[in-house]
């Protein structure tokens, strides 16, 4: 019987090792697996690379993280927030490394990395700084920039319901990164408010099928 | 001079009145948010959000937010029946496809050839973040920016070259100030409106560009 439920958190996020990439969905609060990242801050590991569109809000989630000092890099779109105080000392201090990508660039090299594409020109970011040192090609008269994919050891991500088989719905806009995320970490950790019997979501309104999430927890 | 600025309100319906029914539009975060409350009653217009919504809807009223229904200001919304929630990947694909009639920014600085700086002053203290504004300068059909026309010092945001670092080059069509309304044309910028009192000599003179005379341009 497969059963990717798993008894809490903590169980999920045992074995993430230092220096994991960890991808974490979510814009702003929307999304966030907030109980997610408290685990993987309690469970300690150091030196990570994450992936989230911002840079934490507040006090918790990923903003929690990075105060603990856990997170050596980000890779985001939008980092400045009013809230982002804990992102915002830690990068004035040099404290942490940031890869600001254009939002679309960002999404876009998470499906690729889950679609097994080596790479895409795109003509987003070209002709700006955050083009700068990377390789440019004209096509279709436009000039376009070669952006890689981003994998991930880890993506945490928030859904609504959920079966053993790891397929999931989410709920209005909390579904932004999760889809993508889940198709590009090796292995996927999806909370969920409701757990469903096998067959009990509508095949044809399964957002994420089950061959993306590796472990679920119910919260 | 004895010109009468427009009121942001009154730039956002200037906006508003370029956009025929049946159009997908972004709305930047800041003032082309306005632009919203602007579309008359009972004209359908489809507002996407870069967060996986289109058919989004007027804020709700108080008690009745819900934190999974959110725009990229990450403000509460609600959505218009017909609408529909995607994953990120597919909202940037809406943006980076081409598949938005329009979309509104706001801008920290528009060149005469369409060149916009709207996410970095590029100052060494500034923490740079740039959010969907890469992609949906480079893929709406029509991007449209609107912003004062000079900055608190008196200057003109509109320029001949870009100082500050560039969102996209050669991305604007038509500029809305609280002092004109100006058209981006291969031969330079073209005057399509000027507020009450303010002569096409004293916007030349305000803009510090020289700057197209149209037969239609009212005084």
């Amino acid at each position: 019987m497969i059963n990717k439920l798993l008894d809490s958190a903590q169980a999920a996020l045992a074995d993430v090792p230092d220096g994991a990439t960890v991808m974490i969905g979510g814009f702003g609060t929307a999304g966030l697996p907030d109980e997610l990242v408290m685990a993987l801050l309690a469970q300690g590991a150091r030196e990570l690379v994450v992936v989230n569109n911002n840079a934490g809000n507040g006090e918790t989630g990923l903003a929690a993280l990075l105060a603990a000092g856990r997170v050596r890099k980000i890779i985001c779109s939008f980092p400045r927030q009013t809230d982002s105080h804990h992102f915002d000392a830690l990068y004035r201090a040099g404290k942490i490394e940031l890869e600001l990508v254009p939002q679309g660039n960002l999404a876009e090299r998470i499906r690729a990395a889950g679609a097994g594409i080596g790479a895409f020109f795109t003509p987003t970011g070209a002709g700006t700084e955050l083009a700068k040192g990377k390789e440019t090609r004209e096509i279709g008269g436009r000039l376009q920039v070669l952006e890689y994919p981003i994998h991930a050891d880890f993506a945490l991500i928030k859904a609504q319901r959920g079966d053993r088989w790891g397929n999931l719905t989410y709920r209005k806009t909390a579904r932004n990164f999760g889809p993508i995320m889940a198709t590009a970490a090796t292995t996927t950790v999806a909370s969920i408010y409701e757990l469903a019997e096998l067959g009990a979501i509508d095949p044809e309104a399964v957002v994420t099928p089950g061959i993306y999430v590796q472990r679920l927890v119910c919260l | 001079m004895n010109h009468v600025k427009w009121t942001r309100e009154q730039m956002a319906a200037r906006v508003a009145r370029d956009i025929p029914e049946g159009a997908v539009v972004n709305l930047g975060i800041g003032l082309p948010t306005l632009v919203a409350a602007q579309i008359p009653a009972g004209f359908e217009i489809i507002l996407h959000s870069e967060n996986g919504v289109l058919g989004m809807g007027p804020p709700p009223s108080a008690g009745e937010e819900d934190f999974d229904l959110i725009n990229a200001g990450k403000q509460p919304v609600t959505l218009l029946p017909g609408g529909a929630f995607f994953h990120h990947a597919d909202s940037f694909a809406m943006m980076r496809g081409g598949h938005l009639d329009f979309c509104v920014l706001g801008g920290f600085q528009v060149s005469a050839r369409g060149d916009l700086a709207n996410w970095h002053t590029g100052a060494p203290d500034a923490i740079p973040a740039v959010g969907g504004a890469m992609d949906l300068a480079i893929g709406a059909k029509k991007t449209f920016v609107m912003m004062e026309h000079l900055t608190k010092a008196g200057a003109s945001k509109i320029v001949a070259e870009c100082s500050y670092p560039l969102t996209a080059p050669a991305c604007v069509a038509r500029i809305y100030t609280d002092l004109a309304v100006l058209d981006v044309t291969p031969e330079g910028l073209a005057v399509l409106d000027r507020a009450p009192g303010l002569s096409h000599a004293e916007l030349e003179a305000l803009t510090g560009l020289p700057l197209i005379q149209q037969a239609t341009e009212t005084d």
